[in-house]
């Protein structure tokens, strides 16, 4: 898709933020590694979230102040954190039994393509000569009861990463709620790809235009 | 009288055989028994089949373990960490087999292989290529995939705190696999930064009760693996 004007939408911080805002106060909630983890920067005042991390953490707090890092108190993306008071920590069956039963309320997750099914692919581009390494994407989706993805609209090369089918393998089927890229928000209903909101600039048309997949008003 | 501390890696490792599977903890290098490992290294059983979240880094613990070829196959969820460069490079060449495994399918299938279950259902991974041969069953209309337990000949498992019984208390997020593990293995050996006495683990905070654990070594100071990766060491020194 050549576009003479590329619109660049809103930037990773103000998606984040539009992420935070749509998370309810009381949430459990995992942030998957990279842009996803900014969405913590973002929760409104007197609002409180409690981050889970996957390696059995309940009670994730920010990162420790330079010099106070534990290599024994880590994320998911094994980089130090701190916990709150009130945090816990498990062992890996209790830290899943968190996830696929369903008691984690919120996942927020990258993407390397979202199909308008709510299929996502974020863990391989299924090239021969990749080393598959999946971690925990394939339970936090089947399990979390809400899948948020935040991901740029297209990639470098100005493919769309919002498809009518993923060409990549598969993290999980029907599994995402809603999309939150820099052009607009989307929702996966049974109908399809429901248009949200759009950032600024962005028209129906434009934003049809830069997206494989169908779109609806 | 029950005593599980013995008195060194050496003697804790002694009898792991060729072609052994076993169980090693930790999250990157949260909770990597290092010590232990390279006792195995020392010992020099080989054709292992090893069940860890990761790879290891640098060449040190676990990725030295790999570097001297002494595993046959890894069963892990993420092989691929920073610094990260042994598994990749043999895995390349065909010299080392992956089974990829969710990490919650892989805890489930730990805990189930303590537990006495044989296999169980999950809906992780459904419609996805690692789903792909295995059967699948319908229940309340949500398909689930069947995934087997896994156990093992020992397990490696480090630990914070330990009683002559093997209970067992474990530090922040290095517990991770580690009291799963423990139930998965015929021979669990653990390391332990502390000893203490009977009772000295109060009953209300015990982690791994000692029934799963066999043999305990004190490792006083234990040496941090991204440490010794910036310092670029390498096992043996």
């Amino acid at each position: 898709m050549v576009e003479k004007n590329i619109i660049q939408g809103w930037d990773v911080n103000q998606m984040a933020q539009k992420v935070a805002l749509d998370i309810p106060d009381g949430s459990y909630v995992n942030l998957g590694i990279g842009i996803p983890e900014k969405v913590a920067a973002f929760v409104p005042e007197g609002r409180e979230l409690i981050y889970h991390t996957e390696n059995g953490l309940l009670g994730m707090g920010p990162a420790p102040a330079p010099g106070e890092e534990d290599p024994e108190l880590i994320n998911a993306g094994k980089k130090a954190v701190t916990a709150i008071p009130g945090a816990c920590y498990f062992h890996h069956a209790d830290s899943f039994t968190m996830i696929r039963g369903k008691h984690i309320d919120v996942c927020v997750l990258g993407a390397l393509q979202v199909a308008e099914n709510g299929d996502l692919a974020n863990w391989s581009t299924g090239e021969p000569d990749a080393i598959p390494a999946v971690g925990g994407a394939m339970d936090l989706v089947a399990g979390v009861k809400t899948i948020y993805v935040i991901t740029k609209h297209n990639t470098k090369t100005g493919e769309s990463k919002i498809v009518k089918r993923c060409s990549y393998p598969l993290t999980g089927k029907a599994v995402v709620n809603r999309i939150y890229t820099n052009l607009a928000i989307l929702d996966v209903t049974d109908q399809g790809l429901q248009v949200k909101e759009m950032a600024p600039g962005v028209s129906f048309e434009y934003l049809q235009a830069v997206t494989e997949a169908t779109l609806i008003l | 009288m029950i005593n599980k501390i013995l008195s060194s890696a050496e003697e804790a490792v002694h009898d792991i055989f060729d072609g052994a599977t076993i169980m090693i903890s930790g999250f990157g290098e949260a909770g990597s028994p290092i010590e232990l490992i390279h006792a195995l290294i020392d010992q020099g059983a080989k054709n292992l089949t090893i069940v860890s979240n990761n790879t290891g880094s640098g060449e040190v613990g676990l990725a030295a373990l790999i570097a001297h070829k002494r595993v046959k196959k890894m069963i892990c969820s993420f092989p691929r960490t920073a610094n990260s460069t042994v598994f990749p490079e043999l895995f390349k060449k065909g010299e080392i087999e992956l089974e990829i495994v969710p990490q919650g399918t892989l805890a489930e299938r730990i805990r189930a292989g303590g537990a006495g279950i044989p296999a169980f259902y999950t809906p992780t991974s459904v419609g996805t290529p690692l789903a792909d041969h295995k059967e699948s069953r319908t229940f309340d209309g949500i398909t689930y995939v069947m995934e087997h337990a896994i156990k093992a000949d020992f397990a490696l498992v480090k630990a914070l705190k330990a009683d002559r019984y093997g209970n067992l208390i474990y530090n922040k997020t290095a517990r991770n696999f580690g009291p799963i593990m423990c139930t998965a293995a015929k021979t669990t050996i653990i390391q332990v930064e502390y000893l203490v006495n009977l009772g000295g683990i109060d009953p209300e905070c015990v982690v791994t009760p000692g029934i799963f654990v066999q043999r305990v070594v004190h490792i006083e100071n234990p040496a941090q693996e991204s440490k010794l990766v910036a310092e670029n060491r390498r096992y043996p020194w």
